[in-house]
């Protein structure tokens, strides 16, 4: 079965996408990601330094992968068009991933800056995935503005504490007309399948992975876990509100009397 | 109600520990989001015996939100004049040391030499003289630094809200500006002249800082001074204070243990390897997302173990000398600020973090002015 995600113009393979922040070094890295067979991964360009071979992490990426610059550090929507424009310029191409972030304790989004930003950027052709509080009323407001999916947190950056936000992030998966990503908090392959059971398009994983004691083993494990989850919300197993329902299997038969 | 009136309105009793039990200490370990008083029972002794199951929380804390990744900067010397009498220090006015500003060519000779090794993140420090270093001169500096850094932090002298809102404009960064000392009445007796010695206006630099648009603020107490109990509890008051009040800031802080210097100057009170451990697990799980820094005062293999338990940048190829890095090899005439124990260059010290598990970031912030 060809299982395949378009967003920005891209057929994408892995459901996994993966941060490249927190990791050990650049080699083990390169080798999560090669061993997950990962299409996408997202990069800090704070941390990009182009004027250095052995330290620019771009040089450590799979060739394969589509690199997502995010506007880490953006404290509001002026900085992260600035920091997305740069990136454009640096060559990251344009895709970029908004983050604005005005809280530095719990590292939330702020939604209303971001769709500042989304508006600005989506009109100069930029492939935007804003990073978001799970709010219906922000997430239609950002696909209105041009995103290209929506990113609701699962749970605080870092926290490994999985998909708390699943009763707001299924609404948006029932509403919202672009790919929901569930992003941040995922601590466990199972918390990547939940979220692909549910009906999310992808899932976004960085701190889980970087920090286990055997990053490449994690992140194949977290590869199956959100392959396992796509087929899930594929099968029309029982209790997925997402699957694809015969019609009226049960009371069809009213109809044929 | 600025950290000045906080500060007044802590009690001694609340920073004493005093009156702890070990069922405090076990509660501060299980809760998710400690408070003050669970703050002051991970710095009590009765902590000391939790010491591991502390180190275990710190780690696990420090991985989630900043990964095995470590930040590096360089200090930057360029100025040793000083108005004040700081007793613990070895830049005092009174001091008979060779006095040295550089020069804007010598600060861009040392800038050079500097990012040469990779280094991005710049610390400029300067004595606390205002005639002899002006902040026109800072600005200066500021300017000749931005051709080679991504990240400019300043520690100088206490300025108002509106001279740092200028050295935004000029392209600072952070700032850094410890206390040295929290308690008042040790401070006045530590500082006994110049401008310095105005406790109130030292403590609210930083908030100023973070009014003016600093991007990151550092504070720091000098673990030495005074009971550090008591210090290292107003010091996580003082960096909650901040996170709590400019969220947008990203929040440091340091805790450097005093060294001998010029001046023979002895701290009256001692830290102990394991207390050290035991105040950087403290202030990791009272404030989870707190930037922790570990100056070079402290021995390498020391630093090393220090890191999983909440540290999270470190300075590398320190030089306390003015002009100190481009011309080390040659010519140190003038007297450091103090002493540094780890020597080893940026090479040296990003191989030691690779060896432990760690990979150091060189570059964590970007010009987009």
């Amino acid at each position: 079965m060809q299982d395949v995600l378009e967003l920005g113009g891209k057929k994408i393979h892995n459901r996994l996408f993966v941060g490249t922040g927190k990791f050990s070094s650049y080699e083990v890295m390169n080798r999560a990601l090669t061993a997950s067979d990962v299409d996408v991964v997202t990069v800090a360009l704070r941390r990009v330094d182009a004027s250095s071979v052995k330290e620019n992490i771009l040089e450590h990426i799979p060739k394969k992968c589509v690199i997502v610059p995010n506007t880490s550090g953006a404290r509001n929507s002026d900085e992260a068009v600035r920091i997305a424009r740069l990136a454009r310029a640096a060559g990251c191409g344009n895709w970029v991933k908004i983050e604005v972030i005005q809280d530095n304790k719990y590292l939330l989004p702020d939604n209303m800056e971001t769709l500042k930003a989304t508006e600005i950027l989506a009109k100069e052709g930029f492939v935007v995935l804003p990073y978001m509080s799970p709010d219906l009323s922000a997430a239609r407001r950002l696909v209105e503005a041009g995103a290209s999916a929506v990113m609701p947190l699962g749970s605080p950056i870092g926290s490994n504490r999985g998909f708390r936000t699943r009763e707001l992030v299924e609404i948006l998966i029932s509403e919202i007309k672009v790919p929901v990503i569930v992003d941040a908090g995922l601590g466990q392959p199972a918390s990547a399948c939940e979220c692909m059971e549910a009906g999310c398009q992808a899932v976004l994983v960085n701190t889980a992975i970087a920090v286990a004691d055997d990053p490449v083993m994690l992140a194949r494990a977290f590869s199956e876990g959100v392959k396992a989850g796509r087929l899930a919300c594929l099968s029309g197993m029982s209790g997925s509100s997402r699957s694809a329902n015969p019609s009226s299997p049960l009371t069809g038969f009213l109809r044929n009397e | 109600m600025n950290f000045y009136e906080l500060y007044s309105q802590i009690k001694k009793d609340q920073a004493d520990p005093a009156g702890i039990t070990s069922a405090d200490v076990e509660k501060a370990l299980s809760c998710r989001n400690p408070d003050s008083r669970h703050f002051r029972a991970l710095l009590s002794p009765e902590a000391l015996p939790y010491l591991e199951e502390m180190a275990g929380k710190a780690r696990d804390i420090t991985q989630g939100h900043f990964g095995k990744a470590i930040l590096l900067y360089a200090p930057l010397y360029v100025s040793n004049y000083c108005d004040n009498k700081c007793l613990y220090c070895g830049f005092n006015l009174q001091n008979k040391i060779q006095r040295k500003k550089l020069t804007l060519e010598e600060v861009e000779k040392e800038a050079s030499f500097i990012a040469s090794s990779g280094l991005r993140h710049i610390l400029l420090l300067t004595g606390g003289s205002r005639t002899m270093s002006p902040l026109s001169y800072i600005k200066d500096c500021v300017k000749v630094l931005r051709k080679y850094f991504t990240d400019i932090s300043v520690e100088i002298y206490a300025l108002t809200e509106e001279e740092y809102a200028g050295l935004v404009s000029a392209g600072v960064d952070a700032l850094t500006i410890y206390q040295e000392v929290y308690d008042e009445k040790t401070y006045t007796r530590m500082h006994p002249a110049g401008p310095k010695s105005d406790y109130a206006f030292r403590l609210g630099a930083p908030e100023r800082g973070a009014r003016a648009g600093m991007r990151s603020v550092s504070i720091g107490t000098l673990l030495g001074l005074d009971e550090w109990r008591r210090e290292v509890f107003w010091l996580g008051m003082h960096a909650k204070y901040l996170q709590d009040n400019f969220p947008a800031v990203d929040v440091g802080a340091s805790l450097p243990r005093l060294k001998p210097h010029e001046g023979a100057f002895r701290a009256p009170y001692d830290v102990s390897d394991m207390e050290m451990a035991q105040i950087i697990t403290a202030l990791r799980i009272f404030l989870p997302r707190l930037g922790i820094s570990l100056s070079t005062r402290e021995g390498a293999a020391f630093r090393e173990n220090l890191l999983p338990l909440g540290i999270t940048r470190i300075s590398a190829g320190s030089s306390t000398y003015v002009g100190g890095h481009a011309a080390y090899a040659k010519d140190r005439q003038n007297i450091p600020q103090f002493e540094i124990s780890d020597k080893r260059s940026v090479a040296e010290i990003m191989a030691a973090l690779k060896l432990k598990g760690y990979q150091p970031v060189l570059k964590d912030w970007l010009a987009i002015d």
